[in-house]
């Protein structure tokens, strides 16, 4: 039973190290180019003002490099301003949700050529549009092909992680809903840190979608029972499995654990769904999303599973922390490549923090899983912390690296 | 981003120039003859660069944040590359700038900013940021040489012993690292921490840190005596900055005082001891007793013996029943009289962290003394004032820690860079 993570990592290993051997390979071409592109001169900061009819740049072209536009909302409506194509049709960049009296910047990466930009005041239309070009320079950045097919990679691979560890916590989960619903429940309880594992790599896609996390994922303390919410999930049969440390706890009985566990494989099928959907309802995974979902794992292990609120009857909050870092890693190493040409001290940086944070937790392997978190004295809480920290501060930074 | 666009705090002063001339003066002032009527002008911002770290004969502001950190990295090169991060930082910040170059608002909308934006809009608030090296950072636990610089600790700078009555707490103890922030404005000293904890996040991990909210000495003449918890005037025997003899013999580390720890010369030792008041017992003492266990009067601060604050005490003076400065008061056990003329340079600061658990206040002095050498200056004292001090009964240390704090840093040097050279 315990067999199957480690399963999983391999394959998640596999599908990884696909991903970064084209990408080293691709990146290693431009890796030297990108040195001083971030500190453009005064010629690449420009100001935008879009009022209601009107769309005004300090200037009409720019040299090559990182652009700064400082848009400046002059109207009465909330405007939008976008960087296009040649085409008119492929968004180079964009900032959003620029209310009256305010400033946003976008900042793009721009090789010379021919584009427009647009303010898009009211959010509705095509927006005002004007030709803008873009100049050759020196200290070109260049956005190339092989960027753009890093960034695809990037999106492809993400999407078969996902996909994948999704496929894995239904199966599981279905494993376990047997178990359960039989009474099996030492092995019930084997398999509840084992399945949730999946769910944690994907933590944040999951939660994603706001209708399924609080019915699948909340925990007690979380639930406005005053209010007459309902509390159901893994950790509602979480503590029907581990019921110690409640006081004065009456057991489900078989029906309730039929109605509970039903409920959960429904929500966990459904969630599958939409996850594995393909044509105009499969899920999009933009490369600032896949960065942002390393950040995000990163915050799930810093506020729940370091202070050991996830699990707080069966303490196996270290298998949610491990799972969270799988994550964390997988979707870092999808951008890696991109991060490699852009800020290579950064992604040095990242891995050597990615190893040092798993070197701690490593620590606390039991057999085929870990300690629990009773278990842990302070000083080790605090040493996760600290590699935590170290980790998630660079990686702050990593959405804005790859994105630039 | 451009200077155009940068927010600066200084700059919504409105008075940057008038402030920043103001400081220089005090900067030149410092080497040659202080000026009384130049320190006591309401100084906006000193300078990070100098002879001497700022915060130590600084006017004592009215705010502290303090903090001790341990060194979780063991390459060289990356905790050099943290110096000078700080270096930069520390000066930016003290200057009314922010912590990075970019700022709180300048930067792009996808990424956290360089600096996190509490002190925008505040003036410089007067903020010192001062550092110093613990033990730690020389060898660890196992004796290990942890970057090269094992032969260039200090000798005096060993862990404090720990003294009768003490009880310490480990995790307000000690540290490989302090930074010491003082301002004249909470959020300021606060902010900087913050940014500075947060650059050193891989490199350095936070041990404690301390918040102080009124200052408990004086460190010029031109500051009037203010008053700790237990309500008395403190720190009125303080050395000031413009007793500048008594300073080189009493708080700067002398050229030849430590040859292997030449790099030290001109610096200082800081000794800090969080001291819990037990407040409510406290309160319940009478007037007479609150006294005699000082050695002073709560309204004029002045010693038993008679006189005003400033008056020495004359411990020889009989009164009914002996001394009329009783032998344990606290005035008569810590006075450099009767401890061979010791003076020790106090910067403390009153702290309330809430309440306890059985709903006292969490409060008492956070204590700060910058000396010349430890073994001398404060490890004797201490000692007497745990055998004999009457407000022991009313005292509890929590925690302590000693570092040596280098000389100041000149510009395009980075903090402690003398140690690494």
């Amino acid at each position: 039973m315990r067999k199957t993570p480690i399963a999983a990592r391999t394959l998640v290993a596999s599908v990884t190290a696909l991903a970064v051997v084209p990408m080293l390979a691709a990146c290693t071409e431009n890796a030297s180019s990108g040195e001083d592109g971030k500190k453009g001169g005064d010629a690449r900061t420009l100001s935008v003002g879009s009022s209601a009819d009107a769309c005004e740049l300090s200037a009409t072209k720019a040299p090559a490099g990182t652009l700064s536009f400082d848009v400046t909302n002059t109207g009465s409506d909330v405007t939008e301003f976008y960087l296009l194509g040649a085409d008119g049709l492929r968004i180079v960049g964009e900032v959003e949700n620029i209310g009256p009296n305010l400033t946003k910047k976008l900042t793009v990466n721009a090789p010379e050529g021919d584009y427009f930009t647009a303010c898009k005041p009211g959010m509705v239309g095509e927006g005002i549009r004007a030709p803008f070009t873009v100049t050759h320079s020196e200290q070109e950045q260049q956005v190339s092909a092989s960027d753009q097919e890093l960034i695809d990679q990037a999106q492809a691979n993400y999407r078969a992680y996902v996909q994948d560890q999704s496929a894995q916590l239904l199966e599981k989960t279905k494993e376990f809903v047997q178990l359960y619903e039989g009474g099996k429940d030492d092995e019930a309880r084997g398999l509840y840190p084992v399945a949730r594992e999946h769910w944690e790599r994907i933590e944040t896609v999951a939660e994603s979608f706001g209708d399924l996390d609080p019915k699948t994922d909340a925990r007690e303390a979380d639930v406005d029972f005053a209010a007459g919410e309902k509390w159901a999930g893994w950790h509602r049969i979480e503590k029907d499995l581990w019921p110690q440390g409640a006081k004065g706890y009456t057991a489900l009985k078989p029906a309730e654990r039929t109605t509970y566990g039903d409920d959960l494989l429904a929500n966990v099928t459904e969630l599958d769904k939409r996850i594995q959907a393909t044509g105009p309802d499969a899920l999009t995974y933009p490369i600032d999303a896949i960065a942002n979902g390393s950040i995000g794992l990163l915050e799930e292990v810093a506020n729940g599973k370091i202070t050991g609120e996830e699990e707080a009857w069966s303490h196996t909050d270290l298998w949610d922390f491990q799972a969270n870092v799988d994550g964390a890693r997988v979707a870092y190493e999808g951008v890696q490549g991109l991060l490699e040409a852009k800020d290579p001290a950064l992604a040095e940086e990242l891995t050597a923090k990615f190893d040092a944070l798993q070197a701690v937790l490593d620590q606390y392997r039991d057999g085929d899983g870990f300690v629990l978190y009773t278990a842990l004295e302070p000083a080790d809480t605090k040493k996760m912390t600290d590699a935590v920290n170290a980790l998630s501060e660079p990686l702050s930074k990593l959405t804005a690296a790859v994105t630039s | 981003m451009t200077a155009r666009s940068r927010v600066s705090r200084r700059g919504l002063l409105g008075g940057g120039a008038a402030a920043a001339g103001v400081a220089g003066a005090f900067a030149a002032g410092r080497i040659a003859a202080p000026d009384p009527a130049k320190v006591a002008a309401p100084t906006a911002s000193y300078p990070f660069h100098g002879e001497r770290q700022a915060g130590i004969v600084t006017p004592a502001q009215d705010r502290l944040h303090f903090v001790a950190l341990d060194v979780t990295t063991e390459d060289r090169d990356e905790l050099i590359a943290l110096l000078k991060a700080w270096t930069e930082a520390a000066a930016r910040m003290t200057s009314g700038e922010s912590a990075g170059p970019v700022g709180a608002v300048d930067g792009p909308g996808n990424a956290p900013p360089d600096d996190t934006g509490e002190a925008l809009d505040l003036p410089p608030s007067r903020l010192t940021i001062t550092f110093g090296f613990g033990p730690g950072l020389f060898v660890d636990a196992d004796g290990k040489d942890r970057f090269g610089i094992a032969d260039r600790r200090p000798e005096a700078l060993e862990q404090l012993p720990k003294f009768s009555a003490d009880v310490l707490d480990p995790a307000r103890s000690d540290g490989d690292i302090c930074i010491q922030a003082c301002a004249d404005d909470p959020q300021v000293a606060v902010h900087a921490i913050r940014n500075l904890v947060r650059i050193g996040f891989g490199t350095t991990a936070v041990r404690w840190s301390q918040l102080g909210f009124g200052r408990t000495s004086t460190t010029s003449t031109s500051q009037s005596t203010p008053r700790n918890l237990f309500g008395f005037k403190d720190g009125t025997a303080n050395i000031k900055a413009e007793e500048r003899e008594a300073l080189d013999e009493h708080v700067w580390v002398g050229a030849g005082d430590d040859p292997k720890a030449a790099w030290l010369a001109g610096g200082s030792y800081l000794v800090t001891r969080r001291i819990n008041m037990t407040i409510e017992v406290w309160d319940r003492q009478s007037l007479e007793s609150q006294e005699q266990f000082v050695g002073r009067t709560k309204g004029t601060g002045a010693p038993l013996s008679g006189g005003e604050e400033m008056s020495d005490p004359d411990f020889s003076m009989q009164g009914s029943a002996g001394p009329i400065i009783p032998v344990d008061s606290h005035v008569r056990v810590v006075h450099p009289e009767t401890n061979d003329g010791v003076r020790i340079l106090r910067r403390g600061y009153n702290f309330v962290d809430g309440s306890n658990d059985v709903g006292g206040l969490d409060a008492g002095l956070f204590f700060i003394a910058y000396l010349r050498d430890p073994r001398t200056h404060f490890i004797p004292l201490q000692r007497a004032m745990s055998k004999s001090d009457a407000l022991m009964e009313y005292l509890r240390f929590t925690g302590q820690a000693l570092f040596a704090v280098p000389p100041g840093t000149g510009r395009g040097e980075y903090v402690g860079q003398a140690l690494f050279a």
